[in-house]
């Protein structure tokens, strides 16, 4: 028999919709490989037995009518799920238990997939290579010589359960790169839908004006599934969209023929590895010989978008997160008064990259610097708007390189925080100009581990993205070559 | 602009996280060096550009006037440090 956990989710869902293997047995060849997979530290809580459970009762019910039904799905430790432990990797959540659903995990277990675990991820998602965990490392299931690789961030756990065949898929989010980086880091599909698309209801949040829930998945056509049944609007979520749509799945075409591609020149920065510039070349002429129109594009103000970035994103979290105050849920740590008792619980509750981001976020916040740094920042934000406004006169999709480098070793970048902030170099720009973007793997360079596009779509143009993204994939056959090292 | 010992002991204030002696200078260290990072935006002029705060061009809804069952007390102090009937219990305030 062929191993379950090979196959992608639409196939999955296919053979139990057609009874050729049960949920039982669909949900059971996961939990086995995930009772054999500790060392690679994705989960931060595992559900396995009430997965079992359902299954069972989804087994025993005759209709399985619905999109996901069956399909055993791990999500991002940031999605706040009912009766089941919510920690965002912080030890200032490690007791947190929601009584209420997020709207894109609801809107899952409502077509029938079933939850089987939590997550790791950097530390209130704030991290490129999910160092920032209070929970440990992930490794990333490809490794250099024999020597354990960053999975990325900081969707981290996410992005090596998908690779290592520990769900059929799973919905990570994405502040500034952390669906799209891991996703590059280990050879799998991931989509930053348009700000908008899903609702962040739920959602642990951490900068609320870039942060969006999106597919991490094996191919192309799980992530439009995904991400049909994740997306619409929600009356909890001010921000999300009410836009009228087909099935992104139903409509997937094999076409780029007329398609109008830019290839921004800002993207090729200094001592990029030349293995990531001819990754790029290859995704032009894939694209050219199909028959896309291909069109050199400026984005003049790429270079200061991770500058506006950290700017924008610790404000917004050092507000978002002053509600860790040790009194209505948490970690506590006494002090003398009430005052002393918050500066005890948020100095030993967070880790050093969040204390780092609250600290710059109230600094450009504070009075006296709020102009200077705070105000600059927005407006160049609507600058690198204004480029994507301009360049989408033109073009119909971008296509760069996902990341400046494939995955690096543990340590490498956690000493210095700008390091760690380049990675996200490519990525963060779709962030703050609110767009879809999405990362595809396309090849393996000479040391084995993946390499990734991306393409930046317009808003709320999903349809196109995931249409140009499917034609290359069919191009480029790319398939997994994790080894099971870890069992 | 840069930030010495002094600011970090205001803002670690302001964000209500203590600060140990031993961790100020790494601190200083790395805050200094994001912030020389970030300053990289002065190379601009902006003086015609529109602060935005937000790409989404989402008008606000209003939604049905109707009474749900949400957030109700038991579930609210369920994740409670500390409490008393229907209190969060928190450090004496007033002597």
């Amino acid at each position: 028999m062929t191993d379950l956990t090979k196959l992608t989710l639409v196939n999955s869902i296919k053979n139990i919709k057609e009874k050729k293997c049960s949920a039982t047995e669909l949900v059971g060849a996961y939990v086995k490989r995930i009772e054999k997979s500790d060392k690679l530290n994705c989960f931060n809580t595992k559900d396995l037995e009430n997965a079992l459970n359902k299954a069972k009762k989804i087994d025993a019910n005759q209709k399985l009518d619905k999109a996901l039904v069956g399909a055993p799905i791990a999500v991002k430790d940031l999605f706040c799920t009912k009766d089941v432990k919510t920690t965002a990797s912080s030890k200032i959540l490690s007791n947190f238990t929601p009584t209420y659903e997020s709207t894109v995990t609801e809107k899952l277990w409502n077509e029938d997939a079933i939850l089987i675990g939590k997550l790791n991820s950097d530390e209130f998602a704030m991290g490129s290579s999910n160092e920032t965990s209070h929970f440990g490392n992930v490794l990333n299931p490809y490794r250099l010589n024999n020597e354990n690789l960053v999975p990325g961030g900081s969707s981290g756990g996410c992005a090596s359960a998908v690779a290592a065949d520990l769900t059929t898929a799973t919905v990570g989010t994405d502040t500034g790169g952390s669906i799209r980086q891991p996703a590059a880091f280990t050879g799998i599909v991931g989509l930053k839908p348009t700000y908008g698309r899903c609702s962040r209801w739920g959602i642990v949040a951490f900068a609320s004006s870039l942060d969006q829930a999106g597919p991490m998945t094996k191919d192309v056509k799980d992530a439009a599934l995904i991400l049909d049944v994740i997306c619409g609007y929600d009356e909890k979520d001010s921000t999300s969209a009410n836009k009228p749509k087909s099935s992104f799945l139903n409509s997937i075409k094999n076409n780029v023929k007329g398609l109008k591609v830019g290839i921004p020149k800002e993207y090729r920065v200094d001592n990029m590895p030349k293995e990531v510039d001819d990754l790029w070349q290859d995704g032009i002429k894939i694209l050219k010989d199909n028959g896309a129109i291909i069109k050199d594009i400026s984005l003049p103000h790429t270079k200061y978008a991770l500058p506006t970035y950290y700017i924008i994103a610790p404000a917004e979290a050092s507000s978002n997160l002053a509600r860790y105050d040790g009194v209505r849920y948490g970690f506590r740590t006494e002090g003398k008064d009430l005052t002393e008792m918050y500066e005890n619980t948020r100095s030993k509750g967070f880790g050093t990259e969040v204390k780092r981001r609250i600290m710059i976020g109230t600094y450009v916040l504070s009075s006296g610097y709020y102009d200077a740094y705070y105000l600059k920042a927005q407006k160049v934000r609507n600058l690198i708007k204004i480029d994507f406004d301009t360049a989408y006169q033109n073009v119909d999709v971008i296509l760069t390189p996902t990341t400046p480098t494939p995955a690096f070793k543990f340590g490498e970048n956690i000493d210095d925080p700008i390091a760690m902030y380049l990675n996200d170099i490519f990525t963060v720009t779709a962030n703050l100009a609110g767009l879809p973007a999405i990362s595809l793997p396309i090849k393996y360079n000479k040391d084995g581990l993946p390499l990734a596009l991306q393409l930046f779509g317009k808003s709320f143009d999903e349809q196109t993205l995931l249409n140009t993204a499917y034609s290359i994939e069919q191009q480029v056959n790319f398939k997994s070559q994790v080894k099971d090292w870890w069992m | 602009m840069s930030i010495n010992k002094d600011t970090i002991k205001k803002i670690s204030k302001l964000a209500r996280i203590s600060v140990a002696k031993e961790e100020t200078d790494r601190l200083e260290k790395d805050l200094n060096s994001i912030l020389k990072f970030v300053e990289q935006l002065r190379e601009l002029n902006t003086d015609k550009i529109a602060p935005i705060a937000s790409v989404s061009d989402q008008a606000l809804t209003m939604n049905r006037d109707e009474i749900k069952k949400i957030n109700e007390k038991e579930e609210i102090l369920k994740n409670a440090p500390d409490k008393n009937s229907n209190y969060f219990i928190v450090p004496k305030v007033i002597e």
